[in-house]
C-alpha cells in the first residue's frame, strides 16, 4: 500500500471511538461540569457585561450573537484539544496505538476513530452551550437543535488539522504554537465576537480563508432561527478543508506509526 | 538506515522458533516487519503462506503479539483490557465473555480482574499482556523478549505458559537474549547480528557445530596460566578476570582444573550462551 493512498477506514474505527467513549464515561461528571461551567462563565461575563454597552448586533441582542458564536468556537476548541493533547497521550506515553496496531485494526481506523471521537466531544460541548443558551432565553425554537449535527461535523473538520500537528509533535510544548498561532487568531477574527463584515475589506478576504469563519456563518443563523446565506459555499469550504486535512493527517499518521 | 539486510528463515508450524541476537541486532525490527509495523524496502515476507502486504488483515486475525514494552491500556482494568483488545479484532462480545475468565485463570490474574493496570507488578503486567495476545485464539504467537526484567518466579511462570501454548499446537516465534530461555523453549533458533544471519539450527545442533562440548571457566589470577603450553586443540578466551577453555576432551579438562591451585574453576558442558558469544563476540553493544 502506498503511503499516499486515500484513507480507507473500516468498521474497526468504531472500536477506537468506543474505547475513548468508555474512558470518558469514567470522568463524565467532571467533563460535563467543565462543558457547562466554562461557557456559562464566558456568556454571563462577556455576554451580559459587554452586551450592555453593545446593545444589538446584526439584528439580535449581543448576548445571542455571542452565544451562537461560542457554539462554533467550542466545536473547534474541544476537537483541537482532544486531537492534540489527548491523542498525543494515547500515542506516545501510553503507547495505546502500538498495542492496537498488533490487531486487525489499522492506522486509518485509528485516525477515523479519533476524528469521530473528537466530533463527539464537540457535539457534547456544543449541546451543553446550546442548553445553557436556551435556559437563558436565547434560543427561539426547537429548530436550533439542527445545529447538533453541524457541530459534530465542525468538530471533525477541526480535529483533522489537530492530528496533523500531533503527527509531528515530539512533546506537549509543540501544541502551544498551534494554539497561539492558529487557534487564538481564529477565535478573535472569525466572527465569534463581532461580524466579519465590520473588518476592513482586505482583512475580510483573509478571514474567509479561515475555516472557523464558515462554521460561524452556518451555526449562528441556525441557533437564532435566521436563514443561512450562502450555505453551500460555507459548507463546501468547511468540508473541503476537513477532507484535505483528514487525508494529510492519515498519511502523516501512517508515517509516524509505521516506523 | 538499514536494520535488517540479509536474513532468511522458515518457521515450522507448531514449533517454537527463537530469534537471537545482541541488542541492536535487528530482532525487533524483524518482528515489526513481520507484523507490518515497520516498512521494508525489499525481500519476501510471508506469514501463513500469504504476503504480509496483501494478507495483512487475515494474518493479524490469526496472530497474537506480546511486545517488548508494555502497552496495556492504563485507562482500563485487567478484565476491560482483554475485552477492549477483543473489540479491536471485532470478536463477538459473547465469545469474549466466555474466553476472558479462562484467560485470567490461566495467567493467575482472576483475583485482580477489576484492578487498574497501575496497581499491577511488572510480572503481572507481562502475564496480562500474554493473556491479551491470546484473546483471538491465535495460531501464531509472537513474543518479543517476554521475560526481560522479570524475577525468576515470574520468568518460570511465563516459561510454563509458553510450553502450554506450544502443547496446544500454537506456533511460537520469540526473541530473547537469555540463552537459557532459548535452550529451554526453542526447537529451532537463528542467531543474527547487524541485521544478518550468523547461524541457524536447533540449540543442540548449534552447540555441536560451533562449540567444543565442554568448558572450563577459571576465575582468579588467570595471568599465571601459560596459554601457549596448553594443547593445540583447546580453545581459550580471556574476559577480564576470567579465562574460558573450550575442549572436547572432558577428562583432560577436569584433570587440568585439579592442577590449578587458588583459582575458582567451573567445569560444565557447553551451552547456547557459549555459541552465542562465539558468534557475536564479547564486545559490549550500545
Amino acid at each position: 500500500m502506498n503511503i499516499l493512498t486515500p484513507p480507507r477506514p473500516g468498521l474497526e474505527c468504531l472500536a477506537v471511538w468506543r474505547r475513548n467513549a468508555l474512558v470518558w464515561r469514567r470522568v463524565m461528571t467532571t467533563s460535563l461540569l467543565f462543558h457547562f461551567a466554562e461557557p456559562l462563565l464566558y456568556l454571563l461575563g462577556i455576554g451580559y457585561g459587554l452586551g450592555r454597552f453593545v446593545g444589538e448586533l446584526d439584528g439580535m441582542p449581543y448576548f445571542t450573537f455571542l452565544a451562537s458564536g461560542f457554539i462554533a468556537w467550542s466545536a473547534m476548541n474541544v476537537a483541537s484539544m482532544e486531537s492534540m493533547w489527548s491523542v498525543y497521550t494515547r500515542m506516545v506515553p501510553q503507547q495505546t496505538y502500538e498495542g492496537i496496531l498488533a490487531t486487525p485494526t489499522k492506522v486509518d481506523d485509528i485516525v477515523f476513530g479519533e476524528l469521530l471521537w473528537c466530533g463527539t466531544k464537540s457535539l457534547m460541548s456544543g449541546t451543553a452551550i446550546l442548553a445553557v443558551a436556551a435556559l437563558l432565553g436565547v434560543v427561539s425554537n426547537w429548530d436550533a437543535l439542527l445545529v447538533v449535527p453541524v457541530v459534530f461535523l465542525t468538530g471533525i473538520c477541526f480535529a483533522a488539522p489537530g492530528l496533523i500537528v500531533t503527527a509531528y509533535a515530539t512533546s506537549y510544548d509543540h501544541f502551544s504554537f498551534y494554539l497561539t498561532l492558529v487557534m487564538t487568531p481564529m477565535f478573535i477574527l472569525c466572527g465569534v465576537f463581532y461580524p466579519v463584515a465590520s473588518l476592513p475589506d482586505t482583512a475580510q478576504f483573509f478571514v474567509q480563508l479561515l475555516p472557523l469563519t464558515h462554521a460561524v456563518e452556518i451555526i449562528r443563523p441556525i441557533v437564532v432561527g435566521q436563514p443561512i446565506t450562502d450555505l453551500g459555499f460555507h459548507l463546501a469550504a468547511l468540508v473541503g478543508f476537513g477532507l484535505v486535512t483528514t487525508w494529510i493527517a492519515t498519511v502523516l499518521f501512517r508515517r509516524r506509526l509505521i516506523n | 538506515m538499514v536494520a535488517v539486510a540479509d536474513l532468511s528463515f522458515d518457521i515450522q508450524p507448531q514449533s517454537c522458533f527463537g530469534l537471537l541476537g545482541p541488542n541492536g541486532a535487528g530482532k525487533t525490527t524483524t518482528l515489526r516487519m513481520l507484523l507490518g509495523q515497520s516498512p521494508r524496502s525489499g525481500g519476501v515476507l510471508e506469514v501463513f503462506g500469504q504476503d504480509i502486504n496483501h494478507g495483512r488483515r487475515a494474518i493479524r486475525q490469526r496472530t497474537g503479539v506480546v511486545p517488548q514494552a508494555d502497552n496495556l491500556d492504563p485507562d482500563f482494568t485487567v478484565r476491560e483490557n482483554l475485552a477492549m483488545y477483543g473489540s479491536y479484532f471485532r470478536l463477538d462480545p459473547k465469545v469474549m465473555d466466555e474466553r476472558i475468565p479462562t484467560l485470567l485463570d490461566m495467567v493467575e490474574l482472576a483475583p485482580r480482574a477489576n484492578d487498574r493496570i497501575s496497581t499491577l507488578s511488572g510480572g503481572m503486567k507481562r502475564r496480562l499482556t500474554l493473556a491479551r495476545a491470546l484473546v483471538n485464539d491465535p495460531q501464531l504467537l509472537v513474543l518479543d523478549e517476554p521475560t526481560t526484567g522479570l524475577d525468576p518466579q515470574a520468568r518460570h511462570m511465563i516459561w510454563s505458559l509458553i510450553h502450554q501454548m506450544k502443547r496446544s499446537g500454537k506456533t511460537i516465534l520469540l526473541t530473547t537474549h537469555y540463552m537459557e530461555e532459548a535452550e529451554r523453549l526453542c526447537d529451532d533458533v537463528i542467531v543474527i547480528d547487524e541485521g544478518s544471519l550468523l547461524a541457524k539450527g536447533s540449540p543442540s545442533e548449534l552447540i555441536e557445530t560451533f562449540c567444543e562440548s565442554t568448558v572450563l571457566e577459571i576465575r582468579g589470577d588467570v595471568k599465571e596460566i601459560r596459554i601457549q603450553s596448553l594443547p593445540a586443540n583447546w580453545r581459550t578466551e580471556e574476559a577480564g578476570e576470567s579465562l574460558y577453555i573450550y575442549a572436547d576432551d572432558s577428562q583432560a579438562l577436569e584433570d587440568f582444573s585439579k592442577e590449578l591451585i587458588g583459582m575458582l574453576c567451573l567445569h560444565r558442558r557447553a551451552m547456547l550462551e557459549d555459541v552465542f558469544l562465539r558468534l557475536t563476540g564479547r564486545a559490549l553493544r550500545g
